[in-house]
């Protein structure tokens, strides 16, 4: 699905933490949010999965309005990973994913087979079908976000939304993570949904997002593919540091070798 | 472009640092047929058992009595009024108490995402003690009879949720620490008052009742008192039930549940408005009994899990059924002298409560 933000502002005690955002997914793109620590990625990404609403602008999917539809039907077509901790009572991860089918289902209806064999497959794709029974407490930082992205996976979504989904994981884990997301949150018969992710690590972001968007202090500076926007005059200015360009010798994706701060 | 992901073979598989935990958990059908069972037979002992002198059998006999209409002798009358005006509907009060405050601590611990919160937390409890001691002290609304007491009490409880929502209410609804925060303020702010009544009352048998009222007690239970609570209980119970799944979502989070289509916050104002109504009717009748709705939440999840729809069945079987034998502990265990609930609650809960906490691995929150 695509997904269009257009002219989204957010005003929270009158700071403007996102400025007047104009940005565009294309179906089953993977799109990238960097920028600076508070340059509004959360704010924005926040208002995409609806935890919070902007002062003014709109989020169309395939053209419908996300705010005039109801949270259920909005869920049934955009599924998110947010940055909070997780659960604070200890759910097992088959309770989890099976979250996931919420939005598919009745308040006082019973979960169809249906609903289980989808949260199977969604396990089964993160490779975390012998986490089932585990509480999802004792689980390992890349083993939570796994399961997370099942139960993201078990939704069904034409759109997936992660905020910053590699924080706190092992260089091994942050690989399997876009991984999975890039390559095989496609179900079997739907087609891979539109990701739309904050990152932190500008290699990460260049080497899987197809479009890049570069966010600074509330508002978009620059987009493209990875290779035009990260330039060294955009990392000096928007990031403040020196920065050599080099292509991956294997997939040709740009990469960057970090210098030294900008002397200001 | 390519995705540089490595080839799934060559991500190593995390390493489990302990052991996958085996969770034997009960079927919850079977657990909680078996707890209704246990309940019914407990109402029945409570109503034959007390100080009375009757005996199991004839107490039994009485209850048979009454539920079919059968007859009975005068001379039997005041025993079968023991029976069928005081054991039975303060039975029946103790389970409709029991459950109505498992089943609003579970809710609770979700909506504000804490897992040391109680029922009373958000100062509910000593905004009606405010109420109630007004009436057993002073004679307030003495107009209204019998019924002055529990209509003070649910009246100020009333008031005092108004007072906590107007000041924990903000912008982004309710959150979860200002509830918590504003809660406990008024809690101390009430119980300030209450102390402050109880200690310029006039006797000592006015600040006895007051304090009993404080600690919780099934004394004043009857026909008349049953059914508002009965029909708040079911009520709560009914739509918590239906919000179980809701439950689970706002217990991972605000950002989770709107990511998984749930309005976080529209939803901690129906629990806040089921909450007040709920507690209030239970309070009104029953005092402050403390503790079940804090511990029954817990014991339930490490029998079942997290889960709501599995916790929301199984808690309020369990805590009517708790607070079945802790009334009758209360009425037997000093007889004549009646002990008040709440402190028996805490002797017999605490013991049970560490006891399954170091035999299950069960976290309470804290990651």
């Amino acid at each position: 699905m695509r997904v269009e933000i257009d002219e989204l502002s957010v005003e929270v005690a009158g700071a403007r933490l996102v400025r007047e955002v104009t940005l565009t997914a294309e179906p089953g793109a993977v799109v990238g949010l960097v920028g600076p620590n508070g340059s509004g990625k959360s704010s924005l990404l926040r208002c995409v999965y609806r935890a919070s609403r902007p002062s003014s602008g709109t989020v169309r999917v395939d053209g419908a309005d996300l705010f005039a539809m109801s949270p259920r039907e909005g869920a049934r077509r955009l599924a998110a990973l947010p940055q909070e901790a997780g659960a604070e009572f200890d759910f097992t991860v088959d309770e989890v994913v099976a979250m996931g089918r919420m939005p598919h289902q009745r308040a006082a209806a019973r979960a169809s087979a249906e609903d289980a064999a989808k949260c199977r497959e969604a396990l089964r794709r993160v490779r975390a079908e012998h986490l089932r029974d585990r509480g999802f407490l004792s689980l390992s930082g890349g083993e939570k976000q796994r399961v997370l992205i099942a139960r993201a996976l078990a939704q069904e979504p034409r759109v997936l939304v992660l905020d910053e989904p590699t924080n706190h994981l092992d260089i091994a884990q942050q690989l399997e993570v876009l991984h999975l997301v890039r390559d095989r949150a496609g179900g079997p018969d739907g087609p891979a949904p539109t990701v739309l992710t904050a990152l932190h690590d500008l290699n990460l972001a260049a080497g899987h997002c197809d479009l890049l968007y570069v966010i600074a202090r509330g508002g978009i500076v620059a987009s493209g593919a990875p290779m035009e926007v990260l330039t060294a005059e955009l990392l000096a200015e928007v990031f403040g540091v020196r920065a050599h360009r080099v292509s991956h010798p294997e997939t040709g994706a740009v990469q960057l070798l970090f210098d030294r701060l900008v002397e200001r | 472009m390519a995705a540089t992901a490595a080839p799934t073979s060559a991500v190593p598989e995390v390493a489990h640092d302990d052991p996958p935990r085996a969770r034997r958990r009960l079927p919850v059908p079977v657990l909680a047929a078996g707890l209704a069972v246990l309940l019914l037979l407990s109402v029945v002992c409570a109503v034959a058992i007390g100080s009375a002198g009757l005996g199991f059998g004839r107490a039994l006999g009485y209850l048979w009595s009454g539920l079919t209409g059968g007859a009975i002798t005068r001379d039997e009358l005041s025993a079968y009024t023991i029976v069928w005006e005081i054991r039975f509907p303060r039975a029946l009060l103790a389970a409709v108490v029991g459950a109505g405050l498992s089943a609003i601590g579970v809710a609770i611990q979700a909506m504000v995402r804490n897992a040391l919160a109680d029922p009373f937390v958000l100062g509910i409890s000593s905004g009606a003690a405010v109420g109630a001691n007004a009436v057993l002290l002073f004679g307030a609304f003495g107009a209204l009879g019998v019924w002055a007491m529990s209509t003070a009490a649910f009246g100020s409880a009333l008031l005092a949720m108004l007072l906590v929502y107007a000041v924990a209410n903000t912008a982004h609804g309710l959150t979860p620490l200002r509830l918590v925060l504003t809660g406990t303020a008024m809690y101390y702010g009430f119980s300030a008052v209450t102390t402050l009544m109880v200690f310029f009352a006039e006797h000592g048998e006015a600040a006895r009742s007051a304090l009993m009222w404080l600690l919780g007690s099934l004394g004043s239970a009857t026909w008349g008192s049953l059914p508002v609570a009965a029909t708040a209980v079911a009520a709560g119970m009914a739509y918590l039930l239906l919000s179980a799944r809701r439950l689970n979502a706002l217990a991972m989070g605000d950002e989770t549940a709107a990511a998984l289509g749930v309005d976080a916050e529209r939803l901690r104002r129906e629990l806040f408005l089921v909450t007040a109504v709920v507690v209030g009717c239970v309070v009104a009748v029953s005092g402050a009994i403390g503790f079940v709705g804090l511990m029954v939440p817990h014991a339930t999840r490490m029998l079942v899990g997290a889960d709501h729809r599995r916790v929301l069945v199984v808690a309020p079987l369990l805590g009517a059924v708790l607070l079945v034998w802790v009334d009758v502990a209360s009425r037997v265990l000093l007889a004549p002298i009646e002990l008040p609930v709440g402190v028996l609650t805490a002797v017999i809960g605490v013991p049970c409560f560490l006891l399954l906490m170091r035999r299950r691995s069960y976290s309470f929150g804290v990651a």
